[in-house]
């Protein structure tokens, strides 16, 4: 087979899945580890770091986000069309379906992953409209610097109750795409072994809780701890 | 101490051929002997609709030994049966209770089109054998031991791939119908020995074209199929198969 045809088989596309899902897992502890800041009762951290993202790391900016949408786009399209593939496979259903238990890894999560991702991605266009496009507020750091303060906009809409419940909604999803998605990114790349694959399974358990735990956290910290708007 | 014989409501799959729409009956198997295996129970009841001038419910079996690979179908909801690592064959009556519906599907993925009843086309596994799955030139007789030298993890894991049977349990319990396990087992088989390794390349790559082009979906690592497999024949064949198609893809 061509080289370039192999990037469209069935193992080629799951290649390309599970890259793109590492990479935007890597996305997300960056993600994650910024928003700690949203913690700190002074806004400047925060704001300062968010500033520096748009501002202070001239052109490169754009290529990361570039790099970054390319990334979840590729990890979108092979997800409809692998999905679609799977769909298509079998015409005629079973009356029943029994899981078959024993060493299968079969979970809600892993049969779900289609419907979460599209939440995730429905979310994420949400997601950069609430912030990223979002009102813009200008403010003067102590230090005297005229920069947007990103963490008015993020407190004045986690004030709201809908608002909150919905991230935390979403965030849940993404644990449990997480939870397949980690250790079975490693098996699609052909990266099984008698060791490995133990800790890899627990390994992406352990990070899906960890993420979804962190993204929840914010959101549930601003409304129920300090009452949003401050 | 005497069994008491049970009685069985079967709920089949009757389908007159693969042009014609099928629907679900349930038949009265009465008198049935805890002892007798899942197929004898299909041969009376069989045998009453021969009887009663009623056409027989049509399934596949050769060695009711579990070796042959022929008789799989999908019995309340499982692939070959609740019983982990066993075929359909294997099944006894006395895994159900007295009373009990036994749900008999055949297998179902779009590859594997129905003939008649439980019996489903499963030459599509066929066309990808013959696309690699084996070895071209005759290795002629047992060689002297050390003239090849095997490592002892490689001939037991090539031993677990070669227990396949091609009876197609991985494709009808995987949610997506994927061969991925069937044809990685074969790949792994014969790429984890030496006489396997000079077509290795062209192996994999023709047997993942052929798999694809019959239709069959992807793997989600969902690892039913290894759960259901007669043979437990673990994923690990299927990750084997991914790398040896890197290789050749990017080789
Ligand atoms: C932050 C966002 C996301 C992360 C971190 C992520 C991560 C992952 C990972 C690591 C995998 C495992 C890949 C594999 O099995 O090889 C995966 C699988 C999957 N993802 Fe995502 N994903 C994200 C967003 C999305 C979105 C937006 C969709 C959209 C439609 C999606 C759909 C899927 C599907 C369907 C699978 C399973 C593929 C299969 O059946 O084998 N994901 N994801
Ligand atoms: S009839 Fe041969 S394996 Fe069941």
């Amino acid at each position: 087979m061509r080289f370039s045809m192999s990037l469209f088989s069935s193992i080629g596309k799951k290649l390309f899945m599970g890259l793109s899902g590492l990479m935007l897992s890597g996305f997300i502890v960056v993600h994650l580890l910024g928003n700690l800041a949203l913690l700190n009762p002074d806004r400047d951290p925060f704001n300062k770091y968010a500033h520096f993202l748009t501002h202070g790391l001239g052109n490169a900016i754009y290529v990361a986000e570039f790099l970054l949408a390319a990334i979840f786009i590729i990890h979108i399209v092979y997800a409809v069309a692998v999905t679609w593939g799977n769909w298509m496979a079998r015409p005629v259903g079973y009356a029943k379906v029994t899981n078959a238990g024993g060493t299968s890894r079969k979970s809600i999560a892993s049969t779900t992953m289609i419907y979460g991702g599209v939440l995730i991605a429905i979310f994420t266009v949400m997601h950069l409209y609430h912030f990223k496009f979002g009102e813009v507020i200008m403010y003067t750091t102590k230090d005297g610097q005229q920069i947007r303060d990103l963490y008015a906009v993020v407190y004045q809409f986690f004030g709201n109750i809908w608002n909150t419940v919905f991230y935390i909604v979403v965030m849940l999803i993404l644990g449990f795409h997480l939870s397949h998605g980690v250790w079975s990114a490693f098996q699609s790349l052909g990266l099984n072994g008698r060791r490995f694959t133990p800790f890899i399974q627990g390994f992406g358990y352990v990070f899906a809780v960890i993420m979804g735990v962190g993204f929840i956290g914010l959101p549930f910290y601003i409304y129920f701890l300090t009452g949003g708007a401050q | 101490m005497e069994k008491k014989n049970i009685t069985i409501y079967v709920k089949v799959w009757r389908q007159e051929d693969a042009n014609t729409k099928g629907r679900f009956q349930t038949y009265t198997v009465e008198d049935v002997n805890p002892d007798m295996s899942f197929l004898e129970m299909l041969d009376v009841l069989n045998e009453n609709l021969i009887k009663n001038d009623d056409i027989p419910i049509e399934f596949d079996n050769d060695c009711r030994e579990g070796i042959c690979g022929m008789c799989g179908v999908v019995i309340n909801g499982t692939a070959h049966g609740p019983k982990s690592g066993t075929t359909t064959c294997e099944v006894r009556m006395r895994q159900f209770k007295d009373g009990q519906t036994i749900l008999v599907e055949p297998w179902r993925a779009r590859p594997f089109p129905v003939i008649k009843d439980l019996v489903v086309d499963r030459t599509a596994f066929d066309r990808i054998m013959s696309k690699g799955g084996y070895i071209s030139v005759r290795t002629g007789g047992v060689p002297e031991a050390r003239s090849i030298l095997v490592p002892k993890e490689n001939a037991d894991q090539a031993m677990d791939m070669a227990a396949c049977i091609g009876c197609g349990a991985c494709v009808a319990a995987c949610p997506n119908a994927s061969a991925a396990l069937f044809v990685g087992a074969k790949v792994s088989h014969l790429g984890l020995l030496p006489q396997g390794r000079p077509e290795a390349k062209r192996r994999v790559d023709r047997m993942v074209v052929q798999m694809d082009e019959e239709g069959f979906g992807a793997c989600s690592n969902h690892g039913e199929c290894e759960a259901v497999c007669p043979k437990e024949i673990s994923i690990t064949a299927i990750a084997r198969m991914r790398r040896e198609f890197l290789k050749a893809a990017v080789g």
